[in-house]
């Protein structure tokens, strides 16, 4: 299938791909860049994102309310998780860190798997949305394309909340140094709480931007969760733009790889992403020295 | 022990006649088991595998492992809902396991059957090392695991490797009782070859010929062997592949995969993804429009693909185990159904089915044994004898342990059609085995040891 119009037709996929790998990656960068948490749980929290909305949308029939409900439940259940759990381990190895959002990431799988069953749950897209566009060259699901939008306006608004606001300038302070935010004064506690709660709102709302792309089962999250890693390796831990980039070199090389041979298409992402790793071990847009 | 802890005539009031009585009790006690039993042990029935430590009790320990997560945890419930049906109707010594199995009263040899279920994600090392838990500390006499090749597959090495007879559960693969089979392992269900050489005269009939076949391919030992045999049944009335994309097992997205199809020109989508994955391909070929531009065929059949797709299954030609309509022809398909409705409140899918029946046969097999010991009960597999399944006789053949039953061809019914809810496929062919074998050595099967 090598020739030009599947080329460009798999160069714009990888761009749709990409532009929702990078929405949740950068909920997951943003925690561990302010917090150090690397949050295990947060393919857990798109998971749940999903089902939040779903179940909004099965008493409403509203996609909007669905997605409105799936970002406030896990934005919620975000600051949950933080004020009870994640906040006792912020000075505590970052192997516990890791085994406690592993271990709470397990729970939430299983606890909607008890509710919901492995069966996969379906939430279609907006009237307005659903069909097929014509885009001379190639046709592609109408809201395959309004998720590109959807998600480019969503990190916007990530943008303006990080770089034009005080908390956002707060956020990326701490991101380069906590210590020192805590030094002045500002009461940095409950800047991580906020913190966690955004993150894990950005992975709830892609969550419930994803559902109808996909169908939802409850180890959604966990096959979503590798390519975020990967996505947010190559872009540099810690940096909102390096989350972007990341997510679109990504969406592109699984789509480019696979129209010279599918099989290679995840090899290519991780040979990609050693490489990154060997030639910047901080990512294309990380800083050195973070953590 | 002292001699002064020992006062006969004092504490103890023992007479020189009674002690000798005890002495002698207490030497055929433990003498007798040795010079009795033991050597008909030693002679005809050695100790291989958990034998004789596994069936020495009142009852014998199955390990069962299953996907409960992951892209194959909806067939794998399922498959142990079957499992569960089966081991509840021996111990109880049901009638419809006398049908299948007329010595059994209830147990196995009287022993009844217990056992343990653990999660394999449809990961080959994690049902190894969950089996290998079961064979040493629970001492399995059998094991049964699949919803997947590859996990069939590793089974298979370690059943030969550890000696304890290895009924697989829902494996597609050739590979299974092909190149990679064993001794001491056995299939039921139908695989890649006979799902191939049942359906494709129905696509060609429906179709026509020299038609282009897009595929999409799980990447391990099911998905390879499953589309080669589709591409060489269907290659002689000059069907030829246009692309063939090979995905990963839970690939998350088939975006790019389905856009290649779109591209490729073909008029049919010959689709071997399994589980969640083939119901998200399905999903996304029709938000791709594929569906609109070519005709979708699932040469191996998913459970629960028509209820967990919305219809999309609607015209769909598939191939599979059983499908519980098949009840009007079948009266043990009848019993089994009736039971499996009452207990799950559901009709049951061929993930349990099988998992059923492969169970019933080996309760048949040790009881024609009359024995656990593992060659006994591999020889009566080996005999090849007739006997019942659910959707008729079948057998299993002696030299690669494949069972030869019919492939029943379905397709899926449109709404209108459909008598109740789960009312999803008409039965257009019930194939029968014999003439869909391949000859045994075809795939490469050399059976190891029996000891």
């Amino acid at each position: 299938m090598i020739n030009w119009p599947n080329f460009v037709s798999q160069l714009f996929n990888g761009l749709a791909l990409g532009a929702l790998l990078a929405l949740i990656s950068s909920g997951l960068t943003i925690i561990y860049g302010t917090l150090g948490v690397l949050n295990l749980a947060h393919g857990a929290m798109f998971m749940i994102g999903g089902y939040a909305g779903y179940v909004a949308y099965t008493y409403t029939g509203s996609f909007i309310i669905a997605v409105i409900a799936g970002s406030l439940f896990v934005m919620v259940l975000g600051v949950v998780m933080e004020r009870v759990i994640i906040r006792h381990f912020y000075q505590r190895p970052h192997e516990d860190q890791l085994l406690v959002t592993f271990g709470l990431g397990i729970c939430f799988v299983e606890i909607v798997r008890l509710i919901f069953t492995s069966q996969s749950q379906v939430v279609p897209p907006p009237a307005a949305l659903q069909g097929i566009t014509s885009l001379g060259f190639l046709f592609y699901p109408t809201y395959r394309l309004a998720v590109v939008g959807i998600v480019a306006v969503a990190l916007g608004a990530l943008f303006l909340v990080l770089y034009r606001t005080r908390l956002g300038m707060i956020v990326r302070a701490g991101i380069e140094d906590s210590v020192m935010v805590d030094s002045l004064g500002i009461n940095v506690y409950r800047v991580f709480m906020i913190v966690f709660g955004i993150g894990a709102m950005a992975a709830g709302f892609a969550g419930i931007i994803n559902a109808p792309v996909v169908s939802l089962t409850p180890g959604v999250g966990d096959d979503i969760l590798v390519e975020t890693f990967v996505v947010v390796v190559i872009g540099g831990v810690g940096s909102f733009p390096g989350a972007i980039l990341g997510g679109l070199i990504a969406g592109e090389i699984i789509s480019i790889t696979s129209m010279f041979n599918p099989g290679y298409a995840y090899v290519m992402l991780f040979a990609a992403m050693t490489l990154v790793l060997v030639l910047r071990p901080h990512g294309l847009l990380g800083t050195q020295g973070r953590e | 022990m002292s001699t002064k802890e020992f006062r006969p005539g004092r504490g103890l009031n023992v007479s020189r006649r009674t002690l000798l009585q005890a002495g002698a009790g207490l030497i055929g006690g433990t003498v007798l088991p040795v010079s009795l039993t033991a050597p008909a042990f030693a002679e005809d029935h050695p100790a291989i595998g958990t034998y004789p430590a596994g069936s020495s009790g009142s009852s014998v320990f199955i390990g069962i492992s299953v996907p409960r997560t992951g892209t194959y945890a909806v067939q794998g419930e399922d498959e142990l809902k079957g499992y569960q049906l089966a081991i509840e109707h021996i111990n109880s010594g049901h009638d419809l396991i006398k049908k299948i199995s007329p010595k059994t009263t209830k147990g196995v040899l009287g022993k009844e059957l217990k056992f343990g279920v653990a999660d394999s994600a449809a990961k080959p090392n994690e049902a190894v090392q969950a089996q290998q838990r079961f064979i040493t500390e629970n001492k399995a006499v059998m094991i049964t695991g699949g919803t997947s090749s590859a996990v069939a597959v590793a089974l298979n090495k370690l059943a030969q490797r550890e000696k304890v007879i290895f009924v697989c559960g829902i494996s597609g693969s050739n590979d299974t009782t092909g190149k990679d089979c064993v001794r001491y392992g056995f299939r039921q269900n139908f695989f890649g070859q006979t799902a191939a050489a049942a359906i494709a005269p129905v696509l060609i009939k429906q179709f026509g010929k020299n038609k282009k076949a897009a595929y999409l391919t799980p990447d391990y030992t099911y998905g390879h062997t499953v589309t080669k045999s589709m591409q060489d049944h269907l290659a002689e009335a000059g069907w030829t592949t246009t692309t063939n994309q090979v995905s990963p097992l839970g690939a998350p997205d088939y975006s790019s995969y389905l856009l290649n199809v779109a591209n490729s020109g073909a008029d049919v989508l010959i689709n071997v993804n399994w589980g969640h994955d083939a119901v998200l391909s399905t999903q996304q070929a029709k938000q791709f429009g594929v569906l609109d531009k070519m005709k979708l065929v699932v040469p191996y059949q998913v459970p629960f693909i028509a209820r967990e797709t919305g219809g999309l299954m609607q015209g769909v030609y598939a191939a599979t185990d059983y499908w519980w309509t098949i009840e009007d022809k079948y009266p043990l398909a009848k019993m089994f159904n009736d039971a499996f409705e009452k207990k799950y409140s559901y009709k049951p899918e061929w993930g349990a089915e099988n998992a059923y029946v492969s169970f019933a046969h080996w309760a048949r097999m040790v009881e024609e044994a009359g024995s656990f010991y593992p060659p006994d009960v591999i020889k009566a597999y080996e005999k090849g004898e007739t006997i019942p399944s659910l959707v008729g006789d079948v057998h299993y053949r002696p030299e690669d342990h494949q069972c030869v039953r019919p492939v029943i061809i379905v397709r899926g019914k449109m709404e209108k059609e459909m008598k109740n809810k789960e009312d999803y496929y008409e039965v257009v062919e019930i194939v029968p085995g014999e003439s869909l074998m391949q000859k045994p050595d075809e795939f490469g099967c050399h059976l190891g040891d029996y000891t």
